[in-house]
């Protein structure tokens, strides 16, 4: 299975080659992939119908106890069917679909890589691999709606699905941290090292001790911030039909058949552990019944083929939410088979509009009529699919919707809500189902702005294959229910499920609410303009929507947050940073001092009557140097503080270091007076109140600096002998050197004192240039003056 | 001493840190000096101060002469720390000294932009 993952990777890097060696047939040649690994998951199906679970163990980081471990069970697979099968389709109809696009070995990378990407995540069993091939489907979905990276507009939509979905991606992460800590809680569970991140393992824990931790209301919302975010749900939907902008094989694939059911996923497969409990049953059948609705009812008002192909999509994902909402266990059943219809026939109709936008140059669905005569095929499946969507019977859109309303009829939360939108969504998913497969092909023959023709194979195929699965588990559900759906159920459910699959289950409640919506959205469908003009009339509050929130906030509010907070902190003035480093270290060591250091008494003040003379010397200069206006004297006394230090040194038994400092003392003051009489007056710049300030800020500091001094001096902080009991006993014998500091600098130490010298080196060659350049520059100046004076 | 030495070090951390603080380049360069030897006093004292043991190994002996001698490990590191301090004060002077004669002024407040 690794290699199964990795090969999309290494076909995707290597995709432009096999571009340059087969050009336009690219597509047929590189699907063979897929293909190959839907029949190497398709040889699993016996395997995996018996209940078996294939698992594959990776080391990867086991340092950290990471691994990446694949495992395969029954809804795994049947991700990874859809992934493979669809995948094989859109990787052939992408090919005809931007043949002769200069971009277009670029769309084969990406897409090869998101589909490695998606197989990675629905067959991770370790949550820290799950995440990293969840954000590497963000990211490949971000490069794919920006393929038209040319147009501003579309750059923006891939932007903002970017954003959206990694900052769900990112609340996400700490969930899943959240939750590795509740089952890895010695009180609770108690999963040790690899165990706390791995799938399996948490849901073989008992979920009573998941859900009654205290961690567990956290994690599951900020989980759900990334399921509702990757999977479209109200209020993070806008993305989605933004996302149109990439090309139709890239919506087809990512924004409808897999990537946004990453998040439905993620819900359903923690369903058994963190499902059950009251805010689970309440909030995602609300969010997710919302969703529903609010996706047919803008998929209802748009008059684009592909727009209200999005929305129908975020109604198809608000269902699926709504679904593992429910969580019984009829729900789980109507959950995959809702998944498995919508994953065919929705797929099918972005093909479909892939063709019509592409063979009549519009997908304004005002516009478009009559096509039925120059486009026979198409028209002919999109009817087929049309059928399925509107949830009809025989085609297996019916019994996902079927069961969807019997499962509604059953939802212990919240039902009221949740039935009433459902019928009213049904009823506006009749008229959609006639708007998009309908009205574009029958009717009277319309003008388009290219010709109508028939669409080429490559094109045709994946629709023509995905009607033909709807049309066959719609008249033989036993054969998808046997296949791969009780296995998906079986999978997320947690044990096998008493219900199946069938078209006719007798009549109830359920097959009367399919006829009274049918009538209902046929009477929408007739009177869509009069409808749609309704639903115009409240424009505005579509505008003010989650929507607007997000662009006034990206465009608007963050940049206006940056402005304030760099006017704050990247102010321009040294003194402020200065201060704000200073005050940082002056509170952060004045905390530690107060809770930990302490000052004892035990200090000697024994002092000779020459040293107390240097030091107030030294003290005296270093006043005179910071308060006198004189810049000769301030000089000066920096001069004496520092030849008083050397004192110090000698002192107390550092001579190289009193040799050292009064040779860099005398360089530095000549150094000093020498440019000084280039350099201006001292002047006086500061307020009053600043310079009371600044006094201030310095008695602090020096304070700190007193304080840490003294606190010091009797704190003993290592056990052992220091370093240099060991630079002493070894400068003779080994070192053959009398001086220790000197052997220490140019023995022990010798590539800091290398370093020493690089930066001198530095300094000298800065130095230079900087002269150099005074020289060059006044040349210059003086050859434009005496140029001018010519031309004067 | 070494309480006494504490008071002078923060003495001198004091005049420095005012002095940096000053929007004069000529005395922000005054403070960098100042605030070096406060530097060096400060890790010198740390390793507390010891009267007349240099630590230098007599002729034909393997150990100091008077035990203990001071730490020379501390002394190496700022004898590193005041060469390096010389060559950044160098540098500095140089360089202000060149922005002046560009920009001529020595308000740090207005060499705010980076376009002369």
């Amino acid at each position: 299975m690794l290699l199964a993952v990795l090969s999309g990777f290494i076909l995707a890097i290597a995709a432009p080659w096999f571009f340059k060696a087969f050009g336009d047939r690219t597509g047929w040649v590189l699907a063979i992939l897929p293909a190959a690994l839907a029949v190497y998951f398709g040889s699993y199906i016996p395997e995996v119908m018996t209940g078996e679970t294939v698992v594959q163990e990776v080391p990867w980081i086991p340092s950290l106890d990471i691994e990446l471990t694949f495992f395969l069970d029954g809804f795994s697979l049947l991700f990874a069917m859809l992934i493979t099968v669809i995948g094989t389709l859109v990787v052939i109809y992408g090919g005809g679909y931007l043949k002769g696009d200069k971009d277009i070995p670029r769309f084969y990378v990406f897409i090869l890589a998101f589909m490695a990407s998606m197989l990675g995540l629905v067959l991770s069993d370790s949550l820290i691999s799950l995440f990293v091939f969840w954000e590497l489907t963000s990211i490949t979905s971000f490069m794919l709606i920006g393929y038209y990276h040319d147009n501003a507009k579309y750059r923006k939509c891939a932007h903002q699905s970017m954003m959206v979905t990694v900052g769900g991606g990112l609340a996400m992460m700490a969930g899943l941290i959240l939750l590795m800590m509740i089952v890895s809680d010695p009180a609770g569970a108690g999963l040790q090292g690899a165990e706390a991140f791995s799938l399996r393992a948490i849901l073989a824990v008992d979920s009573g001790l998941i859900t009654g931790h205290e961690f567990y209301v956290p994690a599951l919302l900020l989980i759900l911030a990334g399921c509702f975010t990757k999977s479209a749900q109200v209020p993070f939907h806008f993305w989605l039909p933004n996302a149109m902008a990439g090309p139709t094989p890239v919506s087809s694939y990512l924004h409808s058949a897999t990537m946004v059911k990453a998040g439905i996923y993620l819900m359903a497969r923690l369903q058994p552990g963190m499902g059950g409990t009251e805010l689970w049953m309440t909030l995602i059948p609300i969010v997710g019944a919302t969703t529903m609705f609010m996706g047919m009812y803008f998929a209802l008002k748009s008059t684009g083929y592909k727009q209200v192909l999005a929305y129908s999509t975020i109604m198809a994902l608000g269902v699926l939410t709504m679904l593992i909402g429910i969580g019984t266990e009829k729900a789980m059943l109507a959950f995959v088979a809702f998944l498995l219809a919508h994953a065919m026939y929705k797929g099918a109709f972005f093909m479909i509009a892939g063709i019509v936008d592409h063979e009549t140059g519009t997908k304004d669905l005002k516009v478009l009529s009559g096509l039925r005569k120059k486009m026979p095929i198409t028209a002919t499946v999109a009817a087929v699919v049309a059928v399925s969507l509107a949830g009809f019977p025989p085609l297996f859109g019916y019994l996902g919707k079927k069961m969807m309303f019997e499962t509604a009829l059953e939802a212990p939360n919240v039902q009221v809500y949740i039935l009433t939108l459902v019928a009213l969504t049904a009823t506006m998913g009749i008229a959609v189902a006639g708007l998009l497969g309908v009205k574009p092909f029958w009717g009277e023959e319309a003008e388009t702005p290219k010709p109508a023709h028939e669409a080429p194979l490559s094109m045709l195929l994946g629709p023509i294959v995905l009607a033909t699965g709807s049309l066959t588990f719609g008249l033989a559900p036993f054969f998808a229910d046997s296949a791969l759906v009780q296995a998906a159920v079986t999978a997320i459910w947690g044990q096998e499920t008493d219900y199946y699959l069938a078209l006719w289950s007798g009549f109830n409640t359920a097959v009367v609410m399919s006829a009274v919506t049918l009538v209902a959205g046929l009477l929408v469908y007739w009177q869509w303009d009069r409808v749609r003009g309704v639903m115009e009339s409240l424009q505005w509050l579509y505008d003010h929507g989650p929507e607007w929130a997000y662009t006034h906030g990206m465009d608007r509010f963050l940049p206006w947050i940056a402005k304030k907070q760099t006017g704050i902190i990247q102010n321009g003035h040294l003194r402020y940073y200065l201060l704000t480093i200073l005050l940082t270290l002056v509170t952060l060591v004045g905390y530690a001092f107060f809770t930990r250091g302490e000052i004892t008494g035990a200090l000697s003040f024994e002092v000779h009557f020459y040293e107390l003379l240097v030091v107030l010397v030294m003290l005296t200069a270093a006043f005179f140097a910071a308060s006198t206006s004189s810049r000769l004297g301030s000089v000066a006394a920096a001069g004496v503080v520092g030849f008083s230090v050397a004192v110090v040194y000698i002192f107390f038994s550092a001579p190289d270091l009193g040799i050292t400092q009064l040779l860099v003392e005398t360089l530095t003051v000549i150094l000093l007076v020498l440019v000084l009489f280039r350099l201006p007056e001292f002047v006086s710049f500061s307020t009053t109140a600043a310079r009371i300030r600044d006094v201030f800020v310095a008695l602090l500091v020096g304070g700190m600096m007193t304080a840490l001094l003294l606190a010091t001096q009797d704190v003993q902080l290592y056990e052992h002998d220091p370093i240099s009991h060991y630079h002493i006993a070894k400068s003779v014998p080994e070192a053959y050197g009398r001086n220790i500091v000197n052997v220490i600098l140019v023995d022990y130490r010798t590539l800091d004192t290398l370093g020493e010298i690089f930066v001198l080196a530095l300094a000298a060659i800065g130095v230079y240039a900087m002269v150099k350049f005074r020289k060059r520059d006044e040349r210059l100046a003086a050859a434009e003056a005496s140029e001018k004076e010519e031309t004067a | 001493m070494e309480p006494l030495m504490a008071y002078v070090v923060g003495g001198l951390f004091a005049a420095s840190i005012y002095m940096i603080l000053r929007r004069s380049i000529v005395k922000l360069v005054i403070g960098l000096i100042l605030l070096s030897n406060a530097a060096n006093l400060l890790i010198f004292t740390a390793s507390g101060l010891t009267r007349g043991a240099p630590p230098l190994i007599p002729e034909g002996a393997q150990f100091p002469d008077p035990m203990p001698a001071a730490d020379p490990l501390p002394q190496a590191l700022i004898l590193t720390a005041i060469v390096i301090a010389f060559g950044v004060l160098a540098f500095a002077v140089v360089l202000i000294n060149r922005a002046y004669e560009i920009l001529g002024v020595d308000d740090l407040d207005l060499m705010k932009e980076t376009d002369a």
